[in-house]
């Protein structure tokens, strides 16, 4: 049998919104289970080295360590006072409602399942089922990725996927690279392989530093960003980091491998400009960045009010509590928009504080990184013209081997025009990663050339009945009679 | 106002897919409604079965081996557009009591004409090596065959307005357009559409159209979740089921139940499907039907204890009381057609819907009796206002 | 399988080595690093091939999302390298198909 744990309020993730809240929440007077996919607390911004080998980290390469470090202990003394039921290495598959019966007011459960099925690993717990009154979701999010000419070779990953190979194992992925997308987290990136010792041959952002001009006021609001920005201009210049603006990579070049990339100038609207076509050899790391995607199936599967963010993304509506159209039900991070960690760590604190029935009072500095996070996103925006980068075999979606072809076909000939009906009509996105890496691509090649997806759209890519894979053995063990 | 049609069908399911496709090849001018895209309905939300070794002895396996015979006939130049594969089912019954009742079953199907082939336990286990070791036999159907279900609606509309049909999605139907007691064409917001016939083919929604026309047609859904598991290399090549299966496809109990049909896809995951449970419209995941699935799928594999579910999904199957189709004409509402409550074995039996009831609306004598399909076996029609009265049918 | 240059250590604490196995062959692994990294670092930059076109295919997203990246550990099939930390004497396998359930 499973066994359960129950509480006050049930966090799942331990990144930057769920540390704060599950902190929060227990400083606040509750019971509080924390569950996370990860090994050790710290989701993807704070991402370090196994702190069973690495015990004294100096959180080089991050920022805000020092704010994790805090949060850290009190989430350690939490923890020590059995206010907090840390699970970690437990990924949750779902997340369900119990309805109200008299004299209860109902509450949450979480089915697990362990994230690495692995005898050897000491840390691998047994799944269990977490049952609370509250529910804090902060599951993050992860790249956001236009498919091109030749992004499934190996050697090409994703630009955070890069960062988290560093952060988590203290090496590099490679020697060479070249970092393309759009968006400031392209900066940190390049700069953390330049200070491990990697060359980085370019930084190619497809938008302009003067799409940041008619922003200027909320880039002002957050003093911080401006040192960060100074600390990696001062880092590219010296290690001589080319940081090329209005330029994409429009296909990466290899067999087996990556061996270079092709480049070129583009316009405003993400148009390739003839004649500005220029080769990089002898690459062997590819890290593509365009902004990214909140992880939108647990959210999604309470059916709670979404909206588009500036950067088209699908996010959850929350009130100044953080709480969602479900009451009981609190969001927090990149799920209420891709905001960067300072934001989560304070909506976090929001959640977490509101979940255990405490007071929140408005935030001015959340409102300044609001603010801050859309100027981001609006002078960052996905290129519109990006379709017109495919070939007609460029893969779309990678774990059912799609291509481009087979999407507009779909479009044109079948008339399917959202990511659902796509996937009905072929597969791009019922593979093993169930349309997270493919499924915003899937849903602008459903709008068609130039168009952004729609909030329906979007939604019929992110809902995912099971939130992780998990054993048949294990759901047919399943103790439960729900009514 | 539309330009009018012969033919104006509701609902591009596979129903309304095929009867669109056969009336454009009848010769018709056919107009298709949706309130969505094409296979937005339970047509995307279920498995490409087509199965003649589920079936009950009566009109539903003669309409069965019909609509087979359309598939491999009429359609067959097109299968590859759906994926069709041909690739038998088997029945493993792992019980002895079971294994008495698949004989029995099996005897009658085959003094019926079906293709049927008793397994004993070392054939079997030739067949499907990784069947469960406490089989004790079973039957092979190598009838049984299968389409992509979404594929074979979404062509099928296709190939139906390359050849002249009208097809306009996000139009739902809001109430019929009448010229005395006679339904002369539908409401939507997108303005009156005129026919010569209207096709009721909503699927699980066809009651609802048929009381906007005030008659009833008594469809109700019919919950069914399917488990699909991580790609895997071949590991079962058939459809394969459980003996107890037969017993609750007929069944009109309400609870959930549950007997495994597992099959391995061309893309490497195995369907697992699928439960039976009347429970309306709800759409929340339920747990015990997902625990039943499991358990009864491991019980006939059992290798599956370790393979990972990575998705699952429901739909609503379109179901009558009587468990039979609703197929023709209203004559209790002269001018409205249905197609509809194919309940679980709709995506096979669209072919032989699609064709016979072409044939009936081009006047002549369909292939097959559709009468003990006839919607005025649910009596006499109802009051009802949702019409419009028509001006003039222009 | 493709190879490839590997990256180079930072300037962390990476004493101690863990042995394992890859496909059979010895590998030597730092201690707490992932699969994944084990594999890069030997010059292992992909080791499954994808089930239709049969492509080459290594670490993607980073971070457990893309399920690109999968390995049999220990006999344990589909998991994902860049989450697994390695364990002295595991044994890891590539997969040149699909493969599921306890191999
Ligand atoms: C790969 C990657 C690297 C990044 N690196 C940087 C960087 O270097 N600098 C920077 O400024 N920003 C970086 N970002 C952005 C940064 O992660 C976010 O701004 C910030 O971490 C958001 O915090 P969060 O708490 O919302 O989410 P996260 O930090 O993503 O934390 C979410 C946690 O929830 C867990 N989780 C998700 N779903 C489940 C589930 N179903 N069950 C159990 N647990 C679950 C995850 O494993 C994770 O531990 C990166 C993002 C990614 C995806
Ligand atoms: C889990 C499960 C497994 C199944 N497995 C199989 C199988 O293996 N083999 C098999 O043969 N069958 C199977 N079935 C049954 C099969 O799916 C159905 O019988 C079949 O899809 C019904 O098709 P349809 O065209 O009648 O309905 P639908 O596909 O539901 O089409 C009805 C259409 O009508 C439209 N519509 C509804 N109301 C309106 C309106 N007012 N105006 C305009 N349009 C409207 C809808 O948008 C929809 O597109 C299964 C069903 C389920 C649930
Ligand atoms: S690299 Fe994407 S899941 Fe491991």
């Amino acid at each position: 049998m499973t066994p359960i744990v129950s509480a006050d309020v049930a966090v799942v993730g331990a990144g930057p919104a769920g540390l704060a809240a599950a902190v929060a929440a227990a400083e606040s007077g509750a019971a509080v289970v924390l569950v996370d996919a990860g090994a050790q607390p710290g989701g993807q911004f704070w991402r370090h080295r196994p702190e069973t080998v690495a015990p004294e980290q100096d959180g080089r390469g991050h920022h805000g360590w020092p704010t994790y470090l805090d949060l850290r202990a009190r989430f350690d003394a939490a923890r020590g006072r059995g206010r907090i039921t840390y699970l970690p290495g437990l990924q949750v598959w779902m997340a369900q409602q119990i309805h109200p019966v008299q004299g209860d007011d109902g509450g949450f459960t979480l089915r697990t399942t362990p994230t690495a099925a692995v005898a050897a690993l000491e840390a691998s717990v047994g799944s269990q089922t977490v049952v609370a009154r509250r529910l804090v979701l902060g599951p993050g999010g992860y790249d956001r990725q236009l498919p091109v000419p030749g992004w499934d070779l190996p050697g090409v990953m994703a630009a955070g996927g890069i960062q988290a190979f560093i952060k988590a194992n203290g090496i590099l992925p490679g020697q060479r690279f070249v970092i393309a997308g759009t968006g400031p987290f392209l900066l940190p990136v390049a700069a953390n392989i330049a200070e491990a010792g990697g060359k980085v041959l370019a930084v190619l952002e497809s938008s302009s530093p003067t799409a940041w001009l008619p922003h200027l006021r909320a880039a002002a609001g957050v003093p911080e960003k401006a040192l960060e920005g100074a600390e990696y201009a001062a880092v590219f210049a010296r290690h001589r980091v080319p940081y090329r603006t209005r330029t994409i990579v429009t296909e990466v070049l290899g067999t087996d491998h990556v061996s270079g990339v092709k480049t070129a100038k583009v316009d405003a609207g993400g148009r390739v400009r003839p004649g500005t076509e220029r080769v990089y050899e002898d690459v062997d790391v590819v890290g593509f960045g365009w902004g990214f995607t909140p992880q939108m199936e647990l959210p999604l599967s309470f059916g709670i009010q979404t909206r588009l963010d500036a950067d088209g993304s699908l996010v959850g509506v929350v009130d100044e509590r953080q709480q969602s159209s479900v009451p009981g039900l609190f969001l927090a991070g990149e799920v209420t928009g891709v905001g960067g960690a300072t934001l989560a760590v304070l909506e976090g604190l929001a959640a977490g504080t509101a979940a255990a029935g405490g007071t929140v009072s408005p935030e001015k500095t959340a409102a300044r990184h609001r603010r801050f996070a859309e100027a981001m996103h609006l002078a960052h925006p996905v290129p519109p013209a990006w379709q017109d980068w495919l070939a007609p075999e460029t893969i779309v979606c990678r774990c059912e081997e799609v291509t481009a072809r087979q999407l507009t076909d779909a479009r044109e000939s079948l008339g399917a025009r959202d990511a659902r009906t796509l996937k009905s009509f072929t597969r791009a996105g019922m593979g093993w990663c169930q349309g997270r890496v493919c499924g915003f691509a899937a849903a602008c090649l459903g709008a068609g050339p130039g168009s952004a997806p729609t909030v329906e759209s979007l939604s019929g890519s992110a809902k995912r009945p099971l939130a992780a894979p998990v054993g048949i053995g294990e759901l047919a063990a399943l103790e439960t009679s729900d009514n | 106002m539309n330009s009018a049609s012969d033919v104006l069908v509701i609902g591009a399911g596979v129903i309304g897919a095929a009867t669109a496709y056969f009336a454009t090849q009848q010769g018709l001018t056919v107009t298709v409604l949706d309130k969505g895209l094409p296979a937005s309905g339970t047509s995307s939300a279920c498995e490409g079965n087509i199965l003649v070794s589920d079936k009950e002895l009566g009109p539903e396996l003669e309409l069965t081996r019909y609509s087979l015979g359309v598939w491999h006939g009429d359609l067959a130049e097109h299968r590859r557009l759906w994926e069709f594969e041909s690739k038998g089912g088997i029945i493993v019954a792992s019980r002895e009591s079971s294994l008495a009742s698949l004989n029995r079953v099996m005897a009658a199907q085959a003094r019926y004409g079906v293709v049927v082939e008793k397994l004993d336990p070392d054939t079997l286990r030739n067949a499907e090596p990784n069947i469960t070791p406490d089989a004790l036999g079973g039957a092979r159907y190598p009838e049984d065959c299968q389409v992509q279900p979404m594929l074979v609606a979404a062509h099928l509309v296709r190939l139906a307005t390359d050849a002249g049909a009208r097809f306009v999605a996000d139009t739902p139907v809001t109430g019929f357009l009448r010229s005395g007691d006679r339904i002369t064409g539908v409401r939507t917001p997108r303005g009156d559409f005129s026919a010569g016939s209207v096709v009721n083919c909503t699927g699980t929604w066809a009651g609802e159209l048929a009381a906007l026309a005030g008659v009833n047609v008594p469809v109700l859904p019919r919950r069914g979740f399917v488990m699909v598991t991580e790609p895997l290399p071949p590991m079962v090549h058939h459809k394969v089921y459980a003996a107890e299966y037969i017993d609750n496809v007929g069944s009109s109990d309400a609870g959930l139940q549950a007997s495994p049909v597992v099959e391995g896809t061309p893309s490497g995951t195995i369907l697992i499907g699928s439960t039976r449970e009347r429970v309306g419209f709800d759409g929340t995941v339920s747990t015990n039907a997902l625990r039943l699935l499991a358990g009864n799928a491991v019980a006939l594999f059992p290798f599956l204890e370790h393979v990972k579910a990575i998705r699952h999904y429901h739909g609503f199957r379109p179901y009558c009381p009587d468990h039979l189709p609703v197929i023709g004409h209203d004559e209790r509402a002269p001018g409205l057609w249905h197609a509809a409550g194919h309940e679980g074995a709709g995506i096979g039996l669209s072919a032989g819907t699609g064709k016979l009831l072409a044939q009936a609306l081009s006047g002549q004598a369909p292939d097959l009796d559709l009468s003990p399909f006839a919607p005025a076996r649910f009596g006499e029609r109802k009051e009802n206002s949702t019409t419009h009265r028509e001006e003039a049918t222009a | 399988m493709s190879t490839h240059s590997s990256g180079e250590t930072w300037s962390v604490n990476t004493q101690g080595a863990v042995n394992v196995s890859f496909d059979g062959r010895p590998l030597v692994a730092v201690p707490g690093q992932n699969i994944g990294a084990a594999l890069v670092s030997n010059g292992i930059t992909a080791w499954r091939s994808t089930r239709k076109n049969a492509r080459p295919r290594g670490l993607f997203c980073g971070i457990g999302v893309c399920f690109d990246c999968l390995v049999t550990v220990d006999g344990e099939a589909n998991q994902r390298a860049c989450l697994v930390e390695v364990q002295e004497g595991m044994e890891i396998e590539g997969s040149c198909a699909d493969r599921g359930g306890r191999a």
